[in-house]
């Protein structure tokens, strides 16, 4: 049931969907473009609101093992950051996903590499869909493209998270993070009164202790885990996977672009229309579990593909793997914090995929 | 047989003059022989099964030595990343504060690693336990220098001993620690001999009854030995503690309910 209706900043919905949400706690530490998020916890007093904790921490690095400690409790825990803050989280979310547990993380990203630029990018895809963090895990990735998706994907990322108990990730960029549109808040949701079983809540009379850890000296043990984990992972590709297709029944051509440059792209399909040549978009939603088949079977009525993102070329890796070279497969981006036209998209489409 | 005998008659309850806490449980500790933390970790169950608290009691344990802890306690426990315990217990004991929460940390996991976590935990007042095992050295990576490691002293990574010009001095983070207005308890001890095993065991638990109170951190600092990291027999070890690491690292009450003790 969908109630209020708010004028806010991407960033300001993320604060207000996870007091909504029910979360327990926020740890963070200030970084432009997302700073926002920490401040408009901090001025809603949310441990008078829900009574949900929120604390500026000493780092990143001090943030995320935060957020595994709380998490370990079995409690909604979030943190939020940019690109070099989510560098610095990336040990902690390993052992999140080594110990199996849930919580969420938003990286509002911005240009690097290094302290880069603090404009919008989409350059840390490889970061969050390929690992981040040393050893075989994934985290599951939203991406949002409008503020209203910022604030549903912050339940959506905790329910993901829990149901699979694995670390889920919001992928978005300052352009989103700071913009302003309407929301649809929903109604406040209890923060929980039961904990999983799982849950380090202190060992109760006559039952086994709990223990989370994600250390394991015995090689086959730890090959067990692993494979577990795995098929984890397999189930989330089989169930999970979330996308938007936006004209794409007749199309000849497609773009695949998410977040921000979504938006742009639906503006090119516009443009490529009134030129006469048929486009459609595929805007994947969930980055990871990535919609592989559902472009794998668009793939043989198309003539051509263009993933257009922020970035290098980082996913449209994973495009190409997709179509199997069954289709021409090229890339399109502007990096250091610059959002392309879509004027140059529909250019690009033109000379990389229908003109080459 | 008949020995057996008498051995039965003898084990009595009113005869016991030592008896395993239950919340030891029943395991072979992969400690080196003579090394402190065996020690410490009975202690401090000691602690708990004393004051009944076993089942609200969580505890962190740290990359290092004693990173297994949670295998001999039972209590519910999670492992850290190298020197994030102090983060950890920050949002655990926020989201319960009714439960009795410590983090049990080596040297080299509080003091190099995990500087920033523990003295920012510390400024915070957070209400929480640090039991901080202080050997000198990184013993479970095999002797290499700690942050703690004194001048002159012979670790793998100075193996002409600590050339405080070239490594820099060894750090008293207890002493840092007692300098903050968010610290309420902070004690140095130790657990080579009788006397200071009774010592040490009232300070666990005046650190942990504390946390009742909720004043801030309580930091028990347990200058302990590493008799293979330092390679000596463990009585050479604890002798060689008595005369250099006690002189440099002194024994004693630092800060105690909130007020420098020295
Ligand atoms: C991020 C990270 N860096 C380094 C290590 C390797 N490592 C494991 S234990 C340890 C030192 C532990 O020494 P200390 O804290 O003094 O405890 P002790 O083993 O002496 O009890 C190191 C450097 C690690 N596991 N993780």
């Amino acid at each position: 049931m969908k109630k209020e209706l708010k004028l806010m900043k991407g960033n300001e919905a993320i604060g207000e969907a996870a007091i909504r949400a029910g979360a327990d706690a926020y740890f963070g530490y200030p970084i432009t473009p997302q700073s926002e998020i920490l401040e408009y916890l901090m001025a809603e007093k949310p441990h008078e609101r829900t009574g949900m904790v929120v604390l500026q921490a000493e780092s990143e690095v001090a943030a995320i093992n935060m957020v595994y400690g709380g998490a370990a409790c079995g409690r909604k825990i979030i943190t939020s950051s940019s690109s070099p803050g989510i560098s610095l989280k990336q040990e902690g979310l390993s052992y999140i996903a080594g110990s199996e547990l849930p919580c969420l993380v938003v990286n509002v990203v911005r240009g690097g590499p290094g302290l880069g630029t603090i404009q919008p990018s989409q350059s840390d895809y490889f970061q969050a869909c390929k690992g981040g963090g040393h050893g075989d895990y994934r985290l599951i990735v939203l991406a949002p493209s409008s503020v209203q998706e910022m604030y549903d994907f912050v339940k959506l990322g905790f329910d993901l998270a829990f149901k699979y108990r694995n670390p889920a990730m919001i992928l978005t960029d300052g352009a989103l993070g700071q913009m302003m549109e309407k929301v649809w808040l929903e109604e406040q949701q209890p923060r929980m009164n039961e904990f999983p079983e799982w849950a380090t809540t202190g060992k109760k009379p006559g039952k086994e202790r709990t223990v989370v850890t994600s250390l394991d000296l015995d090689s086959a043990m730890q090959e067990k885990f692993n494979q577990k984990l795995q098929e984890k992972y397999r189930e989330l590709e089989a169930k999970e996977v979330r996308y938007e297709a936006i004209d794409c029944d007749d199309a000849e051509y497609l773009l695949v672009a998410y977040g921000t440059s979504s938006r742009i792209c639906q503006k090119s399909v516009q443009l490529a229309r009134e030129k006469g040549i048929k486009l459609g978009l595929l805007r994947p939603i969930t980055l990871y579990p990535f919609p592989k088949k559902e472009i794998g079977e668009m793939c043989g009525r198309l003539k051509g593909i263009l993933s257009v993102e922020m970035s290098a070329g980082q996913m449209v890796e994973d495009v190409r793997l997709s179509v199997d070279g069954k289709v021409k497969v090229d890339h399109f981006g502007r990096m250091g914090g610059i959002i392309p036209s879509a004027e140059e998209i529909v250019n690009a489409l033109e000379q990389k995929i229908i003109g080459g | 047989m008949s020995q057996q005998t008498e051995n039965n008659d003898i084990v009595k309850e009113e005869n016991l003059v030592f008896k395993k806490t239950n919340v030891l449980l029943d395991k072979v500790m992969h400690y080196c022989p003579g090394c402190g933390h065996g020690t410490a970790h009975r202690l401090i169950a000691e602690v708990i099964e004393e004051m009944d608290i076993q089942s609200e009691c969580i505890g962190i344990t740290p990359v290092g030595c004693s990173v297994l802890m949670y295998n001999y306690l039972d209590i519910d426990m999670q492992e850290a990343a190298h020197g994030r315990a102090p983060a950890l217990a920050t949002a655990i004991k926020r989201l319960q504060p009714e439960k009795f929460v410590f983090t049990y940390q080596g040297d080299g996991d509080l003091a190099a690693i995990g500087t920033a976590e523990t003295i920012h935990a510390a400024n915070r007042g957070e209400n929480f336990t640090i039991f901080f095992i202080n050997n000198g050295i990184y013993g479970m990576t095999g002797g290499q220098m700690a942050p703690t490691t004194l001048p002159n002293m012979k670790s793998s990574t100075s193996p002409y001993g600590r050339d405080v010009k070239m490594m820099g001095n060894p750090l008293k983070m207890t002493e840092l620690v007692a300098q903050l207005p968010g610290s309420y308890y902070v004690t140095r001890q130790a657990v080579h001999t009788p006397a200071a095993v009774r010592k040490a065991k009232k300070a666990i638990r005046k650190a942990i009854e504390n946390q009742k109170l909720e004043k801030g951190l309580s930091l028990v600092e347990i200058v302990s030995n590493c008799n293979s990291g330092w390679k000596m027999t463990p009585l050479q070890s604890n002798k060689w503690m008595e005369e250099n690491m006690f002189p440099f690292y002194e024994l004693g009450d630092l800060k105690v309910d909130g007020g420098m003790a020295k």
